[in-house]
C-alpha cells in the first residue's frame, strides 16, 4: 500500500493479492448493492414507467384502452380546474421553498459559525420535531388556526379581536404556513453542510483585505454556500408541489392542490390515465422550475463574486 | 474570530431562540389539549383530565391499528435495514462505475412527491394483481425508509478501518468469525440506529399507507379517519401525544447510537452530513 513497503518480499505478495482483489472490486461492489438497486428499480423506476405509459392511454369504465393518445395531457394542461390547481401548487411550493430557505439560512449560519462545541446538539434540537408524524404536525396547525383555535381564542382572550377570525384557516396562506413549518429542518441541514465547508481563512482574508463584515459575507460566505441553498430549495420545492395532507386538512376550498386532484382520479373519479397524466405533468413542470431555480442561484452566485 | 462575524452573535442567538419556539410551539399544543377537559382545543384551558388517555385502550379499532402499525413498522425496519446495510457497505467500501447513479436512484424517494411515489406503486401492484394489504404497505415503506437507513449506515460505515478486518483474517479468523467478532461490534450501533429510524418513519408515515393499504388501518390512517369527527378530537390528540413521545424517544436513542457508531469509526457529522 505504501511506497516504503515496496521492497520487502512478503509485502509484495500481499500487494499482488490485493491487486487481484482490486480487479474484482467493481464486481463485488455491484453484487453487494444489487438487491437494493433491484428493489428501487422494481418499486420506483418500473412504477414510474407504468405511470408514464398510462398517461398515454384511455380508460373506459374498468378497461384500459391502450391506443396512444395525448388527450389526457390536453385535459391536464387546458382544463381550467387542472390548470389552476397546477399553477397554485407551483406557486405554493415556490413560496414555501423561498420562505424556508430565507428563514433557515440564519439558523444554519448561526450553528455553523457560532455553534461552537454544541453544533450537533443544535442540529439534533432542530431535527427532533421533524421525526414526529407529519400528519400530527399538520393537525396541530389546524388546532392553532381554526375558528375555535388557539390563535383566535388567544387573541380574543387578550382583547385584540372581538370575534374569531375565519381568515386564518382554509386558504392557501394556511397551507404555506404549515408547509413552511413542516419543511424547515430539510432546508437547514443542506445549508449547514455547505457552510461547514466554507474555508474560514477565506472569510478572514476578505476582512484583512478591507472588506467589512457585511461585504465579506455577501462576497465570500454567501456565494460559497450556494450549493447548500440550491439543494435546500430543491429538497423543499419538489416534494411540496405534490403535498396531499396539508391542503386537505388546512387548505379548504381555496387551498386545494394538484395532489388532491391526482388522488381523486385514482379514487372516486376512477380515471387512472388522467391521474397519471396529471402526475407526469406535475413532475415535468416542477423539474423545469427546479432547473430554473438552480440557474438563477448560480447566476447570482457568479455575479456576487 | 472578529473577522468571521457579519452579524453580532447576540442577534443571531435571539433569532435562533425564536426559531426553536416556532418549530416546537405547534407540536406542544397536542399534549396540552390532550389533558384538557374541554372537547374543543381552545384557550382558556378548562381543567386537567386523563380521561382521553383512559378511553384509548377501550377502542378496539385503535388497538387493531396499533397492532398493524407494529407489524408494518418492524417488518419495514428489518427489510430496509438489511437492504441499507448491503448498499451502504457497497458504497463505502467499493469503487465501481455507476456507483453514484445507483446511489442517486436509491436516495430518490427522499426528494420525490410522496403522492406520486404512492400512486405509481399502487398502479403496478394493481396491474400485478397483488391485493392491497399490510404487505403492500411494507413494500412501500421499505422504499421510503432505505434512503434514511443508508444515511445512518453510511455515516457509521465511512472511515471504517479495513485493516482491522484484514488483521483478523491474517490472524486466522474465518470470514464469518471476522464478521461476527470484528465487523459487527463496530457497526452494530449504526445498524440498531437504522432500525429505530426506519421503524419511526414507518410508524408515522401516512400517504403511502393510505394508498397501499386494503381494509387494515395503521395508526396514522386511523387518526385520519377520526379527524372527520369533531367529538373524537381529544382522543386523537391523546393518541397523537403518545405517538409524539414514542417517536421522540426512538429518535433520541437512534441518534445517540449513531453518534457512538460514528465515533467508533472516527467519523464526525450529523444525520445528513
Amino acid at each position: 500500500m505504501t511506497v516504503a513497503a515496496e521492497g520487502s518480499p512478503p509485502l509484495r505478495m500481499t500487494r499482488a493479492r490485493r491487486n487481484a482483489l482490486l480487479r474484482s472490486e467493481p464486481v463485488q461492489g455491484f453484487a453487494l448493492i444489487s438487491p437494493t438497486f433491484l428493489y428501487a428499480l422494481i418499486l420506483l423506476v418500473l412504477p414510474i414507467m407504468v405511470v408514464i405509459a398510462h398517461s398515454f392511454w384511455t380508460q373506459h369504465y374498468l378497461t384500459i384502452d391502450r391506443t396512444f393518445t395525448l388527450e389526457n395531457y390536453r385535459v391536464a394542461l387546458t382544463e381550467p380546474i387542472y390548470r389552476d390547481l397546477l399553477w397554485r401548487s407551483l406557486y405554493i411550493s415556490l413560496t414555501v421553498s423561498l420562505f424556508t430557505v430565507v428563514l433557515a439560512y440564519p439558523i444554519a449560519y448561526f450553528i455553523s459559525f457560532h455553534g461552537g462545541r454544541h453544533k450537533s446538539l443544535w442540529l439534533f434540537l432542530i431535527t427532533i420535531p421533524f421525526w414526529t408524524s407529519y400528519l400530527l404536525r399538520v393537525m396541530s396547525w389546524k388546532v392553532i388556526l381554526g375558528y375555535n383555535g388557539v390563535l383566535n381564542s388567544g387573541l380574543m382572550g387578550l382583547g385584540i379581536i372581538d370575534e374569531p377570525s375565519t381568515a386564518l384557516l382554509y386558504n392557501s396562506s394556511a397551507v404555506i404556513i404549515t408547509l413552511t413549518h413542516a419543511w424547515a429542518a430539510f432546508a437547514i441541514l443542506p445549508i449547514f453542510v455547505s457552510l461547514e465547508k466554507v474555508d474560514r481563512t477565506l472569510v478572514e482574508a476578505a476582512t484583512d483585505l478591507g472588506d467589512g463584515p457585511l461585504r465579506s459575507f455577501l462576497r465570500v460566505t454567501l456565494p460559497l454556500s450556494a450549493p447548500g441553498i440550491i439543494s435546500a430549495a430543491l429538497i423543499v420545492m419538489i416534494p411540496t408541489v405534490g403535498d396531499y395532507v396539508t391542503p386537505k386538512l388546512v387548505g379548504g376550498k381555496d387551498g386545494v392542490m394538484i395532489a388532491n386532484a391526482i388522488q381523486a382520479q385514482f379514487g372516486k373519479a376512477a380515471n387512472w390515465p388522467l391521474g397519471a397524466a396529471l402526475s407526469v405533468t406535475t413532475m415535468l413542470i416542477v423539474s423545469l422550475m427546479a432547473g430554473a431555480t438552480v440557474l438563477i442561484i448560480r447566476t447570482l452566485q457568479r455575479m456576487a463574486r | 474570530m472578529r473577522a468571521r462575524r457579519f452579524l453580532p452573535g447576540g442577534w443571531l442567538s435571539a433569532y435562533a431562540f425564536l426559531y426553536i419556539v416556532f418549530l416546537y410551539l405547534p407540536v406542544i399544543f397536542l399534549p396540552i389539549f390532550s389533558i384538557n377537559t374541554a372537547a374543543t382545543p381552545k384557550f382558556p384551558l378548562t381543567g386537567f383530565t386523563l380521561q382521553w388517555y383512559e378511553d384509548l385502550p377501550r377502542t378496539p379499532a385503535l388497538l387493531d391499528a396499533a397492532w398493524n402499525s407494529l407489524i408494518v413498522g418492524v417488518s419495514a425496519a428489518i427489510l430496509s435495514t438489511v437492504l441499507g446495510i448491503l448498499a451502504a457497505r457497497s458504497i463505502t467500501r467499493y469503487r465501481y462505475p455507476g456507483r453514484r447513479a445507483i446511489n442517486g436512484l436509491i436516495m430518490a424517494p427522499l426528494v420525490l412527491p410522496e403522492v406520486i411515489v404512492a400512486i405509481s406503486m399502487l398502479l403496478v401492484m394493481l396491474q400485478l394483481g397483488l391485493s392491497l394489504s399490510l404487505f403492500t404497505v411494507v413494500l412501500g415503506h421499505v422504499l421510503v425508509c432505505i434512503p434514511y437507513s443508508m444515511t445512518v449506515l453510511t455515516s457509521g460505515f465511512e472511515g471504517f478501518d479495513r485493516s482491522l478486518e484484514e488483521a483478523s483474517a491474517d490472524l486466522g479468523e474465518s470470514a464469518f468469525g471476522t464478521f461476527r467478532r470484528v465487523t459487527l461490534p463496530m457497526v452494530a450501533p449504526a445498524i440498531i440506529s437504522s432500525l429505530l429510524v426506519c421503524f419511526t418513519i414507518s410508524l408515522d408515515e401516512f400517504i403511502i399507507a393510505f394508498f397501499l393499504t386494503g381494509t387494515e388501518a395503521t395508526l396514522p390512517i386511523y387518526i385520519w379517519g377520526q379527524l372527520r369527527f369533531a367529538s373524537k378530537l381529544p382522543g386523537v390528540l391523546a393518541l397523537g401525544t403518545l405517538l409524539l413521545v414514542a417517536s421522540f424517544l426512538l429518535m433520541t436513542i437512534a441518534e445517540i447510537l449513531r453518534r457512538r457508531a460514528a465515533r467508533r469509526t472516527q467519523n464526525e457529522g450529523g444525520l445528513y452530513a
